[in-house]
């Protein structure tokens, strides 16, 4: 191999920048999307616990529908083919603003949705069904009943799952490059693109990434350990 | 709308791109597949690694698996774009790229489904084969693998949804799959919604089929 390899290329200024970019839209756009992912999972998947059908095959096919499909396709989908079916005046809006972005979060958001629901309506069927019963008997709506005993419960014991779930959801996001979205991975790309040292720019992707996800699980498992319901099936296991 | 751009294509799309017959290399099926044979065959290995009673071969196993877990999938395949022909020393088609990539990030993944299923064997069958005079190598293979196999294939199954549905990203080094198919019909005709859509329905289409099987297979199981 005839490869020199040039670690200082990672600290130019230029380059740094553009690190510390990429990081910061990583980081944006996976919280967006997440925070539109949680709450569709929760939509969901208190839908398909109910009784009225209609509703509960709604939220299925939603699920169904979106979770099968790459999400590299949902990019392009949501990049391409969605704004064009917007009105004149909003596709305007969008292609100023950053139409990647938007579609990127949508396409994310949407999508881990879906697999969100999943976990969300396991946690709720973890629940025995006497919760929502004596809830129900103490006067409470079926949608205070879930508002005010079943999520709160639900959402504690879905933690574990959840950590999961939220690191594949950051580690996707590197998709939203293809649609031009100036994430971690395309800065890396950029900077090899420049410096035409794949190598190095790589090794600052990968470790960006492992350091990410390393410091996620960590919080995660803080909240995991303080959130834990002792004696529950999935909770308080080390208490 | 105008869905006959489906229909002008559809041998392009299906035939080529999502089979991988026709006249150029591709094909997602062409990918996923060997992909996921090839990925299982290392996955033993890491599974089995992970579980070893030395730390010389545990230590690695573990590294591999929380290593490729904690790296996007796109990353990885930008890696082997890069690193595997100058490692080989000869310009590599995507395809080799391509499946060399899935097969290393998917053996991570797959490894840890072996240990799973390892591990739910009970104790007392391995107790019971050595008490025979099984060897450790023996009792791995004739009496924990044969009930682990049949413990993971649920898991397996839908591995594989995952790795089909993965196969799309290969799109971006221009390998020709189902995805790339589109978009190379959509550049010359400029219709993204129907083909996007369409594309979305036939990944769809194999992934619930594919996901609906393994809760069959999954109740079959409990009950057998």
């Amino acid at each position: 191999m005839s490869y020199q390899f040039d670690w200082s290329v990672l600290w130019s200024a230029q380059a740094r920048q553009w690190l510390i970019q990429g990081v910061a839209t990583t980081l944006a756009i996976s919280t967006l999307a997440w925070l539109l992912a949680v709450a569709l999972g929760i939509l969901a998947g208190a839908l398909r616990s109910l009784k009225f059908a209609p509703l509960r095959m709604l939220a299925a096919a939603y699920v169904e529908f979106f979770r099968n499909v790459p999400l590299l396709v949902w990019m392009f989908f949501w990049y391409f083919a969605v704004p064009p079916l917007l009105p004149q005046a909003l596709q305007d809006w969008l292609y100023d603003h950053g139409a990647e972005f938007a579609a990127g979060t949508a396409a994310l958001g949407v999508y881990h949705g879906a697999r969100f629901s999943e976990m969300i309506r396991a946690g709720i069927q973890a629940i025995p069904k006497t919760q929502l019963e004596a809830a129900l008997s103490t006067g409470l709506s079926t949608v205070q009943a879930f508002r005010l005993v079943i999520l709160p419960i639900a959402l504690r014991l879905i933690v574990p799952p959840l950590t999961n779930e939220t690191l594949n959801l950051l580690k996707n996001s590197s998709v939203a490059l293809t649609i031009g979205v100036a994430e971690l991975t395309f800065q890396t790309r950029q900077i090899e693109t420049y410096t035409a040292k794949a190598f190095e720019a790589l090794t600052a992707g990968t470790l960006i990434y492992l350091i990410l996800c390393l410091v996620i699980a960590r919080v995660m498992a803080r909240v995991e350990r303080r959130v834990a319901i002792p004696g529950m099936i999935a909770g308080g296991g080390e208490h | 709308m105008d869905f006959g751009v489906i229909e002008r294509n559809w041998n392009f799309l299906l035939v080529q791109g999502l089979v991988g017959l026709g006249n150029f290399a591709g094909g997602t099926l062409r990918l996923a597949v060997p992909a996921m044979l090839l990925g299982f065959a290392v996955g033993l290995l890491v599974g089995i690694g992970r579980l070893a009673k030395s730390r010389w071969i545990r230590t690695p196993a573990t590294i591999y698996v929380e290593l490729f877990r904690g790296v996007p999938l796109v990353m990885v395949i930008f890696w082997f774009w890069f690193i595997l022909p100058r490692a080989l020393g000869v310009a590599l088609p995507e395809y080799g790229i391509a499946l060399a990539a899935f097969v290393v990030f998917e053996a991570a993944y797959l490894g840890e489904i072996v240990r799973a299923g390892i591990q739910s064997v009970p104790r007392g069958q391995v107790e019971a084969a050595e008490s025979t005079g099984l060897s450790s190598a023996q009792t791995m293979r004739l009496v924990v693998l044969p009930q682990a196999l049949r413990n993971m294939i649920p898991a397996l199954v839908t591995q594989f949804i995952v790795l089909f549905k993965d196969t799309s990203l290969a799109s971006i080094i221009g390998y020709l799959d189902l995805t790339k198919a589109a978009q190379i019909v959509n550049n010359r005709e400029i219709r993204p919604f129907e083909l996007y859509l369409f594309i979305a329905v036939v990944y769809w289409l194999c992934a619930y089929g594919m996901s609906r099987y393994a809760g069959y297979l999954e109740k079959r199981l409990a009950t057998a």
